[in-house]
């Protein structure tokens, strides 16, 4: 397992199925980590196997990723669905949630990933 | 063939206006000129499925999406609503602002919550501009002034993709004739990002130090760089050092910022320190800030909310006249108290870009969804209401990052309802139930 800050943002590939969030293109395009190589490395993970990433507020199972020039502190979940299981709801008192800098952990995991229907199933209480 | 010029494109801030598209039995079969962000927009309804039909649950979040008429979606919607305590509307940004203007009406007449997608977006740019203000200026005279150009916390490869060949660093301006030569870019932001190649500086901060760097660069700007410790928000003092002395060399600066400055800790401090350093710089030089909106009409709505009711957003009609405070009155503060009875949402997609904790109390109330294309929003609604693609199947005003407003083109014919008229027939149904009488 490493510690990691979770950083969500766009990506040209998620924004280009916005408005096909059913779809498999949608979910390449949104429901994966990126590491640094040498995290990869220290988890023992190849590309595409899956990890569990957890915060405070959730874990997620995504297919890992690398990103050559991302540094070791950081892990990235392109903005949607499987970055929002897991970041900071809190807004801080100014209407915003944390969708960037959550304290995360990352380990291996045999755990399948859950497409957008099944992840949105969890949500009912 | 049919070519229709000057197409604005609806998908981000950068509201580019010159697209080609070629219709042929009205259908889009190219779009010229547009990114791959453009182009999935604009050719969205025949590259993918969309809502076809008006769909209610009959018997509760677990029952199916039954398909119906506009008339009984309409008339679901607003029993919705009337019959809620503390209804909430959210998102109509990737509307027009006509609809806007109607989505406005509505929670008015409901006693609604109001409030747009900027909310998990440049909201707290909004509050740092109440507290500060923004200097700004249009992306034309950016275009032709600007000498050094700072992506903080933004990405425009991937998120404004033409912003950089038509408004910043690769255009040439009138005063930058040579584009790219004449100009200087600096990228700050954690990751060594695809914008950042390009980048004669890339200041890679520690995540959530942003707040520290625009504090470092004030105390150099007024001389005070001797109270600065050697390393500053992760970055040698040096690095440092170096973007003060670009910021003090240029003739005409641009800060264009991101979620990173609005997203992490800091959240609207950050912003409004964005703007003392401007103030700061603008001492002695020139300098700007404009804020990346990414839904292409976020700023429209930010308009149409102040002329109607005094506020940009996290309005609260509840009290019969309107009321703001964002901490509170934001979509996200009011779903994670569990305070909100009844949600309508419009061209936006609250399902797949809010926190678990919100959308887990979206799947406890009635909510009622917009939208030309199913999404994780559609996973919880109880009524699902299809609509027409402003900006391609009906025209509309819209405004661009830099609150110029840009009239969007009708490109083809549908049979679908607009926002705008689905919003008028629900608040003409809202009317009739509370007994006031049709619009
Ligand atoms: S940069 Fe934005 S507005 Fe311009 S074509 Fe791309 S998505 Fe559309």
């Amino acid at each position: 397992m490493i510690g990691t800050i979770l950083i969500s943002a766009r990506t040209i590939d998620q924004g280009a199925t916005l408005e096909e969030k059913t779809s498999q293109a949608y979910f390449d395009a949104a429901a994966y980590c990126e590491l640094s190589e040498s995290n990869l490395k220290a988890l023992g993970v190849s590309i595409d196997q899956n990890v569990k990433v957890a915060t405070a507020h959730g874990t997620v199972v995504v297919p890992a990723k690398i990103d050559a020039r991302l540094p070791d502190d950081i892990v990235f979940i392109p903005m949607g669905p499987w970055a929002n299981a897991i970041v900071d709801p809190d807004t801080c008192g100014c209407g915003m949630p944390g969708f960037k800098g959550v304290p995360a952990t990352v380990e291996p995991t045999t755990d399948p990933v859950l497409n957008m229907k099944e992840l949105m199933a969890t949500y009912k209480e | 063939m049919p070519v229709i010029k000057d197409v604005v494109c609806t998908f981000c801030g950068c509201l580019c206006d010159d697209l080609e598209v070629t219709v042929e039995d009205n259908k889009i079969t190219k779009v010229g000129k547009a990114c791959k962000l453009g182009r999935a927009k604009t050719m969205g309804m025949f590259l993918h499925e969309r809502i076809e039909k008006p769909m209610i649950r009959k018997n509760g979040k677990d029952s199916e999406l039954e398909e119906c008429s506009y008339d009984e979606a309409i008339t679901k919607a607003a029993e919705i609503l009337v019959a809620a305590k503390r209804p909430i509307s959210y998102g109509w940004c990737s509307t027009s602002c006509e609809a806007i203007e109607k989505a406005v009406v509505l929670a008015e007449e409901t006693g609604s919550l109001f409030d747009s997608t900027a909310n998990v977006c440049h909201g707290p740019s909004a509050l740092a501009t109440q507290e500060k203000g923004a200097p700004s200026c249009s992306l034309g005279t950016a275009k032709n002034y600007a000498d050094l150009i700072i992506f903080w916390g933004c990405n425009p490869v991937h998120a404004h993709p033409r912003h950089q060949t038509r408004y910043s660093t690769m255009a040439k301006g009138a005063f930058t004739p040579n584009g790219k030569k004449d100009k200087k870019m600096v990228v700050v932001d954690p990751r060594n990002t695809d914008t950042a190649k390009k980048a004669d500086l890339l200041l890679q901060l520690k995540p959530g130090t942003d707040y520290v760097l625009i504090e470092a660069l004030r105390a150099i700007v007024n001389g005070h760089e001797d109270v600065l410790p050697d390393e500053i928000a992760g970055l040698p003092k040096a690095k440092v050092l170096e973007l003060a002395e670009m910021c003090k060399a240029s003739k005409f600066g641009i800060i264009y910022f991101g979620m990173g400055i609005t997203q992490t800790r800091g959240r609207y401090k950050s912003g409004d320190n964005v703007s003392s350093l401007l103030s700061d710089l603008n001492q002695t030089n020139k300098f700007v800030m404009i804020g990346m909106r990414g839904h292409y009409n976020v700023t429209g709505f930010g308009q149409v909310a102040a002329w109607e009711a005094g506020f940009p957003m996290a309005i609260d009609f509840s009290r019969g006249s309107a009321y703001y405070n964002p901490g509170e009155t934001g979509t996200n503060d009011v779903l994670m108290r569990r305070e909100v009875d009844a949600f309508i949402t419009g061209a936006a997609d609250p399902g797949a870009h809010f926190p678990q904790e919100s959308i887990k109390h979206l799947y406890k109330i009635p909510a009622i969804q917009v939208d030309g294309y199913a999404n994780p929003t559609t996973e919880f609604s109880d009524v699902v209401i299809p609509a027409a693609i402003a900006g391609v199947e009906c025209d509309g005003t819209a405004y661009r990052m830099d609150g110029q407003p840009i009239r969007m083109k009708k490109l083809i014919e549908t049979t679908f309802k607009t926002d705008e008229e689905i919003l008028t027939e629900i608040i003409a149904k809202v009317r009739e139930l509370k007994g006031k009488g049709g619009a």
